[in-house]
């Protein structure tokens, strides 16, 4: 049966393949005795087995796909389970107590899970879900049930889950991943963001696409209009074939223009920026004609790991960004964890507002050897290129002056040891909490620039957890609030010299462009994907009736009003 | 039985890929390995015993091999332990 679901269209495109579910199989069991414990043991050295035989080939794989790094993981897990002091209790307990190997294998293990949980060591306790994955895998065996390994899939599938978390997308073999869509969500989510990066189709916040769609059915992505299509008829397919076929089409007029400058049609240049995350990113970005990196997520260095990354690691990925952009400019954002994106070996207590919370800039305060390593690693990295530090979550000029003296400290430090830094490298800002924005003016005296976070903006402004589906309606990025508070911090910057950039969603948006155009704003900063539609359309607006349009839409009284008179001024 | 005493030298002590190793290696042969630290003793082919220890810096252990290759086990065990750096 065709059917349709309808979620947020989180990155363009159309993807038709199989649905592969990446959804926690069930594993529960009832305890029993059995009668033949020697064959009971059996069952489980069977399993044992099959578990060891599965785990070295997706070891190998790893180690060739993914990398050392990634392999090690599965190293560990082989480890524990060839573990003897994991497998001999076990058979003991089958054999004495003459219960099922679940049952066994279950005690036994929750025992360790238990005992390392409690040690006071960050890595004691990564060990404990070494064994509880593990535990799962053999589990799986036992009870026939198929075990997740996305690091395995080796044909064309689309993902279905309730949500991709960083940890799940490290382990997803790209090749194959043609599209996702997940139960929850929105734009602005880590699936929305990754799937673009990944430059393919995503809907997100379908609700149910995990009940809905089974392993193997045939699906349709459509990330143009947020539309899921399960087990669609043959002439849905052809239509959207033809549709890829329109999407390539225009993709291929897009891609006349990655040489081209951007600028608009009255001749005012701003620079198109892209937002990336690692250096593989860089290929994406020069693909798409990027001018520079508005903004370099530096935490994902830190994310899908068991430990800190070290300065060298760093400064090797920074290194690697600013060599690949041949001396354009790249703003490298300082560690910004906390919030949605958790470190578990920090071991940072649960929040209730994890939003509002101890994260990025109030974190590298606190834990400064932690910060200090990072901005080690980008100063000596700072001579291959054109680098502009930027701090995270700044509320008020305090933070923003302890942050700049631990810089110039650090640097000291690193003169003296005789390593070379670049001259003149800016310090900047994001701008993303109101009260920042709102004293704009006085920080402009002491930033070099500024770069506005929308979704946090938004978010902060408008009291709406981006997270929470049923305020999603409160994310208006076009609500005149906004919009004044962005044309507060334009200026301010103008007025001292400085310069603003803006690194969220909104900075690629159709919508919105017209509007920051006018409000003359310096840099956009996006996903690469964005950047050429973004030039496409710089080329046909004028600044200087975009102005008029700027000032006519901050006096407006809702979102619905400027998306309204945008759409009138440009032809949308 | 064969035993010989080593001090941990390495700054982490033994966790993560020092243990792996050393386990790879106890693992390869037939006799029993057994490790000693401050009284407690486990089996030196457990990843889970070794890392429960939680051997430090500094730490004054004893490793114990008993059977038919005993010998070369705590040879084999010396080399990793110098190769690695930890002792």
């Amino acid at each position: 049966m065709s059917s349709i679901l309808k979620g947020i269209a989180a990155s363009s495109g159309i993807a038709i393949a199989k649905a592969y579910r990446l959804v926690e199989p069930d594993l529960s069991f009832e305890e029993k005795k059995v009668d033949n414990p020697g064959q009971e043991i059996e069952r489980f050295q069977k399993a044992m087995n099959t578990s060891r035989s599965e785990l070295e080939v997706i070891r190998d794989r790893a180690k060739t796909e993914l990398g050392e790094d990634k392999a090690a993981i599965f190293e560990a897990h082989l480890l524990v389970l060839s573990d003897p002091e994991l497998t001999g209790p076990i058979e003991d307990k089958i054999k004495q107590d003459s219960v099922n190997a679940e049952a066994a294998l279950k005690e036994t293990a929750d025992m360790f899970v238990t005992m390392f949980e409690q040690m006071d060591n960050e890595y004691m306790q990564e060990r404990a879900a070494d064994i509880r994955d593990v535990t799962k895998r053999v589990l799986s065996h036992l009870l026939g049930v198929k075990v997740l390994n996305p690091s395995m899939i080796s044909e064309e599938v689309i993902v279905i889950a309730e949500d991709l978390t960083p940890s799940d997308t490290a382990q997803l073999n790209r090749e194959f991943v043609k599209g996702f869509t997940t139960n929850i969500g929105g734009r602005t989510s880590h699936s929305a963001i990754m799937a673009r990066s990944m430059e393919i189709p995503a809907v997100v916040g379908t609700k149910e696409a995990t009940v809905e769609i089974q392993n193997g059915d045939m699906v349709i992505v459509d990330g143009l209009n947020g539309e899921v299509h399960i087990n669609p008829t043959e002439e849905i397919i052809d239509n959207y074939k033809k549709e890829q076929g329109h999407f390539a089409d225009q993709k291929a007029e897009w891609a006349k223009l990655i040489d081209e400058k951007s600028v608009s049609k009255d001749g005012h240049h701003v620079e198109l920026a892209a937002n990336i995350g690692t250096p593989a990113d860089l290929e994406g970005v020069r693909n798409n004609g990027g001018e520079g990196i508005g903004l370099y997520r530096t935490e994902f260095l830190y994310m899908g790991r068991n430990e800190l990354p070290t300065e060298e690691e760093q400064f090797t990925s920074y290194k690697e960004v600013l060599e690949g952009m041949e001396g354009k400019p790249v703003v490298v954002r300082t560690l910004d964890i906390g919030g949605d994106k958790e470190l578990p070996y920090l071991n940072l207590p649960h929040e209730m507002n994890p939003f509002l919370g101890f994260r990025a800039i109030r974190l590298c305060l606190e834990e400064t050897d932690l910060f200090k390593v990072q901005l080690r690693a980008l100063l000596r990295a700072s001579v291959y290129g054109n680098l502009k530090i930027m701090f995270p979550m700044i509320s008020n000029l305090t933070e923003f002056r302890s942050a700049k003296a631990i810089l110039l400290e650090v640097k000291e430090e690193l003169l003296e040891e005789g390593v070379s830094v670049a001259d003149h490298i800016e310090v900047g800002i994001m701008v993303e909490i109101p009260s920042t924005a709102v004293l704009a003016d006085q920080f402009a005296k002491e930033v070099d620039f500024f770069s506005i976070g929308t979704n946090d903006l938004i978010q902060y402004t408008m009291a709406a957890d981006r997270m929470n589906e049923r305020v999603s309606y409160l994310y208006q990025p076009y609500n005149p609030a906004i919009l004044r508070m962005i044309k507060m911090v334009i200026d301010a910057s103008h007025k001292e010299g400085k310069w603003t950039g803006m690194c969220g969603e909104m900075a690629g948006d159709e919508i919105a462009i017209p509007i920051l155009l006018g409000l003359g704003l310096d840099e956009f900063s996006m996903s690469a994907t964005s950047i050429l539609p973004a030039r496409s359309q710089l080329l046909g607006i004028s600044k200087e009736e975009m102005k008029t349009l700027a000032e006519e839409v901050l006096t407006m009284s809702t979102n619905e009003e400027v998306i309204a008179a945008v759409k009138k001024a440009v032809n949308l | 039985m064969a035993q010989k005493q080593f001090t941990v030298t390495a700054e982490t002590g033994i966790h993560a890929r020092p243990a792996t190793l050393l386990v790879q290696t106890a693992s390869k042969f037939d006799s029993d390995v057994q490790l000693e630290y401050k009284g407690k003793k486990v089996n030196l082919k457990s990843i889970m015993g070794v890392m429960s220890l939680g051997v430090g810096k500094n730490a004054e252990i004893t490793i114990y091999a008993e059977g038919s290759d005993e010998q070369e086990a705590l040879t084999s065990l010396e080399e990793t332990l110098h190769s690695e750096g930890l002792a």
